[in-house]
């Protein structure tokens, strides 16, 4: 049992605070992915867990034991890091079994150890070869048998795909799933690539940096991705999980009931979302988000849709994106469409916000509550035209 | 242009130079200055020393040198029946071996020290330097002083601390001599060491250790398993650096000890032959086998080194 309890935990580096306050659970067997900006501290937070950097103030406790101030190798950790951190001078065998002569391992016992990695990690060939003689992909692997070996209770990764191709990162990051799925290890895997966390987690761990961190605490949102994904808890989280980015357009609340908000955006245009403003005042300064996805093309003769001009068409082959300038926001309004799309630069194009799929933020920049009607993973299906 | 064949481009205009040509003319011109330098100050009294170990040349009248084949080498007196230069020749081996041993192990242990990270570092990595700043004339000059049987302060020292009952002398002592003097070469030598060893422990990769903190492994096997592999060839440089030097001493033994044949090494065999004793050709003879010698190390010690390296990889 290897399930992992944060406390209040905090860390500075000399007067800089770069975790704040982090209480967390991570169950036994549990894929948890910190993700965040680059200096969000969640490379420092997943040391921590290791024992390579202390923790200032908040306890650490691993598999119901109290190891905040215990060194590494007393955690039952084993880690990934992401430049591999192989023995330049060692064959891949010695790499793996390094770890295990000194844990007073007998030696049939290290073998097999090191055979049964081997064989998981397809690297059975190449035992003889030295680091240098090894693709990317194989030190990768070689790094991920050596922590295989030790058979920790807890897998730590730090950002192990990020000096990969696109094709072996997608290949390896599919391995790891797998790998998870049959160890059924904890395992805590640090990416700033939200389709990694996206894809890989069981739970994310999304991450303040700065200013937020300093006044919200380091966690930003914790939940299942798809939680994230459609109840993002403020306009960073919805901002950051996503790609591209959830759309944001300024607006003016002019109406709310239980169910439903009515909005006015910034060039008059009307709009609906289904949630709950009732909390807010009424004139309020809020933000409206919707999804590239989810913005719909208008009929041309449509009054009521926003207005907009083609400023960029990006074809993808499987989808299309538009890039809309409208008097409704600066910068574009992206708009992703299925396949390809008949619009050329500079056309004029009308969308519609379905009121189903737009999420609204407080003055704050926190979300109001919305409603799903086919709970965080349903897609809904009305779309309110205005 | 290379296409055209050899026999038509000999009866036109010469064809221009290739790229290849032309950067191999550009890496001569530059390399020319240099060339003529070393066989000005490296060739030519080398080859002239070779020269004079053949001969009976004496430094009253160099003119006068005849040709006496490898006389001055295996001759009836040559340089190779002479037991004070067998001496000399183990004075010289005995003081490499040791000291370079000594500063070698010295030098890792003040390497680690300042690796690790503590507060007024850089400023104790440029004292450390200071030994080895000072010219070897002066420190020596110093230590034979502070050596002194009479006024030296390390006397003086252990005499107030009743570690000694009496005075020692120190580099008169045939018993102490030679270990004086490794003791100043060690002290001088040591900070060359350290800062070549710690210029590749700098290069070590930082998150190896970190692997090896994460699994366990005991700092001393991970000394011995990781860092003395990693840093062996800068090590084998260092080693061989320090030995080629060692084994031509000449300026500390002559300042701390003069020609006493205690501490006499080859090169002052060779001075001595050749000045003291004005016999040009014999000391010519020494200074060859010495060159001899010292070429001999090296390639022993770099083709040991590649095939130690290359077991290490293979």
């Amino acid at each position: 049992m290897a399930e992992i309890r944060l406390r209040n935990v905090n860390k500075r580096f000399g007067g800089v605070q770069v975790i704040n306050d982090v209480s967390l659970d991570i169950a036994d067997g549990e894929f948890c992915v910190f993700v965040g900006p680059s200096g969000c501290g969640k490379s420092t937070l997943l040391r921590m867990v290791a024992g390579l950097e202390e923790i200032t103030t908040g306890e650490l406790d691993i598999g119901g034991k109290r190891v905040t101030r215990l060194p590494p190798s007393a955690r039952g950790v084993a880690m990934v890091f992401q430049s591999y951190a192989l023995y330049p001078h060692m064959t891949v065998y010695d790499n793996m079994a390094f770890g295990l002569q000194l844990a007073r391992t007998g030696k049939p016992d290290i073998d097999a150890r090191v055979r049964r990695a081997a064989d998981i990690l397809a690297l059975g060939p190449l035992l003889q070869r030295l680091p240098k003689e090894l693709s990317g992909g194989q030190r990768q692997r070689v790094a991920i048998g050596r922590a295989i070996v030790r058979s920790p209770g807890v897998f730590l990764f730090d950002e192990p795909l990020s000096n990969l191709d696109a094709a072996l990162r997608v290949q390896t990051r599919i391995e790891i799933a797998k790998l998870h799925a049959s160890l059924r290890a904890s395992m805590i895997y640090v990416t700033h690539d939200q389709v990694e966390a996206m894809t890989l987690a069981d739970r994310i761990v999304l991450l303040n940096a700065g200013e937020a961190m300093r006044r919200d605490g380091s966690i930003a949102q914790v939940g299942r991705p798809l939680d994230l994904y459609h109840r993002p808890a403020n306009l960073f989280v919805a901002g950051f999980i996503g790609s591209p980015g959830m759309n944001v357009l300024p607006a003016t609340l002019a109406g709310a009931t239980p169910e439903r908000a009515e909005l006015v955006l910034r060039d008059g245009t009307r709009a609906s979302a289904r949630v709950d403003a009732t909390t807010l005042p009424a004139d309020a300064t809020v933000t409206l988000g919707i999804r590239p996805e989810h913005v719909g093309l208008a009929p041309a003769d449509g009054t009521s849709a926003l207005a907009g001009r083609a400023s960029h068409v990006e074809q993808l082959g499987e989808a299309s994106y538009l890039y809309l300038e409208t008097p409704a926001r600066d910068g574009f309004l992206t708009v992703r469409q299925g396949g390809d799309t008949g619009v050329a630069p500079g056309d004029a194009v009308a969308v519609t916000l379905p009121e189903a799929h737009c999420h609204v933020f407080g003055p704050d920049g926190r979300a109001v509550p919305r409603h799903l009607t086919a709970g965080p993973t349903g897609r809904p299906g009305s779309a309110g035209v205005h | 242009m290379a296409a055209v064949p050899v026999a038509c481009t000999q009866d036109r205009a010469p064809a221009p130079p290739t790229l290849a040509e032309s950067r191999v003319r550009a890496a001569w011109l530059f390399l020319a200055p240099l060339v003529v330098l070393m066989v000005l100050v490296a060739g030519w009294p080398l080859c002239r020393t070779l020269w004079f170990s053949l001969t009976d040349a004496d430094l009253k009248d160099l003119g006068a040198a005849r040709f006496v084949g490898l006389d001055n080498y295996t001759g009836e007196f040559g340089v190779l029946r002479d037991p004070d230069w067998w001496r000399a020749v183990g004075n010289t081996l005995l003081f490499a071996g040791v000291s370079v041993a000594i500063e070698t192990l010295l030098g890792l242990v003040v390497a680690l020290v300042l690796d690790a990270d503590f507060p007024g570092r850089s400023v104790v990595r440029a004292a450390v330097l200071v030994p080895w700043a000072i010219p070897t004339v002066v420190s020596a000059k110093m230590w034979a002083w502070m050596l002194n049987d009479q006024f030296g302060v390390i006397n003086h020292v252990l005499m107030t601390t009743h570690l000694i009952s009496q005075p020692l002398a120190w580099v008169a002592d045939p018993s102490l001599a030679l270990g004086s003097v490794i003791a100043v070469d060690v002290w001088k030598a040591t900070p060359f060491m350290a800062l070549l060893i710690l210029a590749a422990l700098q290069m070590l990769p930082t998150d190896c250790y970190e692997a090896a903190r994460v699994d366990g492994i005991h700092p001393v096997t991970v000394f011995v398993r990781v860092t003395l592999p990693l840093i062996r060839p800068a090590l084998m440089v260092a080693v061989i650096f320090r030995a080629l030097d060692a084994l031509r001493v000449f300026d500390l033994v002559y300042v701390l000890t003069s020609n006493s044949r205690d501490t006499m090494s080859m090169s002052i065999y060779a001075r001595q032959q050749l000045v003291d004793f004005q016999q040009v050709g014999l000391g010519s003879a020494a200074a060859t086998v010495l060159f001899g010698t010292v070429a001999l190390c090296t390639a022993l010690a770099i083709t040991l080194g590649r095939v130690r390296l290359e077991g290490a990889a293979g």
